[in-house]
């Protein structure tokens, strides 16, 4: 492509853009591009209200005209009983919080343990390695209800003296067994996707393979990870509400119980709302920390595109 | 050690390595026998994928020989009972792509060897960091993350982490080849004031100015064998292959 003579086509269109009196002045073309996207904001700010606008319409329509609204309405949002059963239900989710901590902190312990077994290389581990493969085929693919039923109906019947029967306990194991099998492969994950780079430069530098793998290998992969495994801990502290199919008395199995008497199902709506009430800030904890971690050296490429047309 | 004319600190004589199995099998070191005396500096030099990166990684028991012995004062560290952690320590090799540490700190990553390796305390191994530090210019980047810093700086922390360790002998792998034009130059400064110092270097590199600076063997690697080697003079100047000469024609 050759230019002959003149300024190139794009240019003819506007003033150059220049100094006056020192300060920059936008030209006409700067001026035109920001009008543009002015009204393209103002545009889509239009059509994102209108739409919400119908949708939330539309929806209040459809239940409030439904033949069974005003009995719904009485069953399940009942302002008064909802103030009622909250301190039930609410000492219930203390339950489920106890049962999500336990459980996460032993999820994530015993998952990268299996994780590092899985990836070694010593002979000696074999065993181990070929039972954590195991474990983890077995745990991903039986459905968390049905773990729950074995282990809280299954292990008491054995009538070991030792085995602590309370449901919230087995419940609590229940969960672990199932979780901890996800949280070990998005581990296992983590630690595949540290180069092979880092370990040379590591053992170059003197450090044995197991220095290697606690102090470059495991921070690294652990990074790597850490949006992952914190979805499955929010997942987790929903699922802890399982445990009540067990009997413990949880938000949810409190809740049941407040609706025995006369029929009112606001109780559920509440223990909904407080299990959301408890993820809702959790999610946004997680991003905002790992926002602020940076994910040095892993996604500057990507957290700096910018915004793109 | 006695005087001058003792055995060199790294000898490697008839080194064999393949990669791949079967009717793939390919010999990218066919025999090589090479010699690093003590504050001596050999170049290798060779089109890539010569072996140059293959041959120092065999030197820093990254890679598994095939044949042949790779002799640090003497001692044949390739055999497979040796303590392959005790001899990397003694050496240093710093890679084409710096390979730091990314979720550490430059101070850190110059720290984390001594502490972890050889269980130095912390703040004796943090001084020793900042001196290194400042010697390579980076005193004032000791608190920032790797991502932070220019590529020059980052193969300067590189270098810096590698010399913490004091190691016998510096094993380069084509330092400069990642970096701008415009950072090469900070980095080959610091290597001339280092062989100045009289360390001792195996070096792998396409800045010929640089070789001709620095070493007192250059070796011309092809076909996995050593095709061509003598002072920077005689094979850089006038080299007597064809091979070379095509070598050097194409680099210029
Ligand atoms: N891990 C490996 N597996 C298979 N082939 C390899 C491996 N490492 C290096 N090679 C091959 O060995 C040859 C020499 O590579 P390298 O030593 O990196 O050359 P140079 O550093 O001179 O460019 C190349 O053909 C390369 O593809
Ligand atoms: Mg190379």
């Amino acid at each position: 492509m050759s230019e002959q003579g003149g300024a190139p086509p794009g240019r003819q269109g506007g003033a150059p853009p220049g100094r006056q009196g020192g300060a920059w002045v936008p030209s006409e073309r700067a001026a035109a591009r920001t009008a543009f996207r002015r009204a393209q904001r103002r545009r889509a700010l239009l059509v994102a209200g209108v739409a919400t606008v119908v949708v939330l319409a539309a929806v209040v329509y459809v239940v409030t005209t439904a033949p069974g609204w005003e009995r719904a309405r009485e069953a399940f949002f009942s302002p008064g009983r909802a103030v009622e059963v909250l301190p039930e239900v609410a000492q219930g989710l203390w339950l489920n919080l106890r049962v999500w901590v336990v459980a996460s902190a032993v999820g994530l312990v015993v998952g990268l343990l299996l994780a590092v077994v899985r990836t070694s290389r010593i002979p000696a581990l074999f065993p181990l390695r070929m039972l954590a493969v195991a474990y983890v085929d077995v745990f991903r693919g039986v459905p968390l209800l049905l773990v729950l039923l074995l282990v809280g109906f299954g292990l008491p019947a054995l009538r070991l003296p030792w085995l602590p029967v309370s449901a919230a306990v087995l419940g609590g194991l229940a969960i672990v067994l199932t979780y901890t099998a996800f949280l070990a492969e998005i581990f296992r994950a983590g630690i595949e996707s540290v180069h092979p780079s880092q370990v040379a430069a590591a053992r170059s530098l003197g450090l044995s393979r197991g220095q290697a793998v606690r102090h470059v290998v495991l921070p690294q992969a652990v990074r790597h990870v850490a949006a992952p495994v914190a979805g499955m801990l929010v997942s987790l502290q929903k699922d802890s509400g399982l445990i009540s199919i067990l009997g413990a008395v949880d938000a949810i199995r409190a809740a049941q119980i407040a609706t025995t008497g006369d029929y009112n199902f606001t109780p559920y709506v509440v223990a909904g709302l407080l299990f959301v009430a408890i993820s809702v800030p959790l999610t946004r904890l997680v991003d905002a920390w790992s926002a602020r971690q940076g994910w040095r050296g892993q996604l500057s490429g990507v957290a700096g595109a910018g915004a793109l047309r | 050690m006695s005087a001058g004319v003792s055995a060199p600190l790294l000898s490697l004589r008839g080194v064999r390595k393949t990669f791949g199995t079967g009717a793939e099998q390919r010999a990218v070191l066919d025999g090589i026998d090479l010699d690093v005396a003590e504050h001596r500096c050999v170049v290798l030099i060779g089109a890539s994928g010569s072996g140059k990166s293959t041959l120092l990684r065999v030197v820093d028991l990254l890679e598994d020989v095939d044949d042949g012995q790779v002799l640090l004062d003497g001692q044949d560290v390739a055999d497979p009972w040796v303590d392959a952690d005790a001899v990397r320590a003694r050496l240093a090799l710093v890679f084409q792509q710096y390979n730091l540490f990314p979720h550490l700190r430059v101070l850190d990553n110059l720290t984390l060897a001594p502490r972890v390796a050889h269980g130095r305390p912390r703040a004796e191994a943090e001084a020793e960091a900042r001196q290194m530090l400042e010697r390579v210019g980076l005193a004032h980047k000791a608190r920032a993350y790797p991502d932070q810093l220019s590529g020059g700086e980052q193969q300067r922390a590189a270098i810096a982490r590698a010399l913490v360790g004091r190691p016998e002998l510096l094993l380069l792998d084509e330092v400069t080849s990642a970096l701008d034009p415009a950072l090469v130059g900070e980095v080959l400064d610091l290597l001339l004031s280092l062989r100045s110092e009289g360390t001792t270097m195996l070096v792998a590199t396409h800045e010929m100015g640089f070789a001709r600076d620095v070493a007192d063997e250059v070796v011309f690697l092809h076909d996995g064998r050593i095709h061509e080697r003598g002072t920077p003079q005689q094979v850089l100047d006038d080299p007597q292959r064809e091979r070379t000469r095509e070598f050097l024609r194409r680099l210029r």
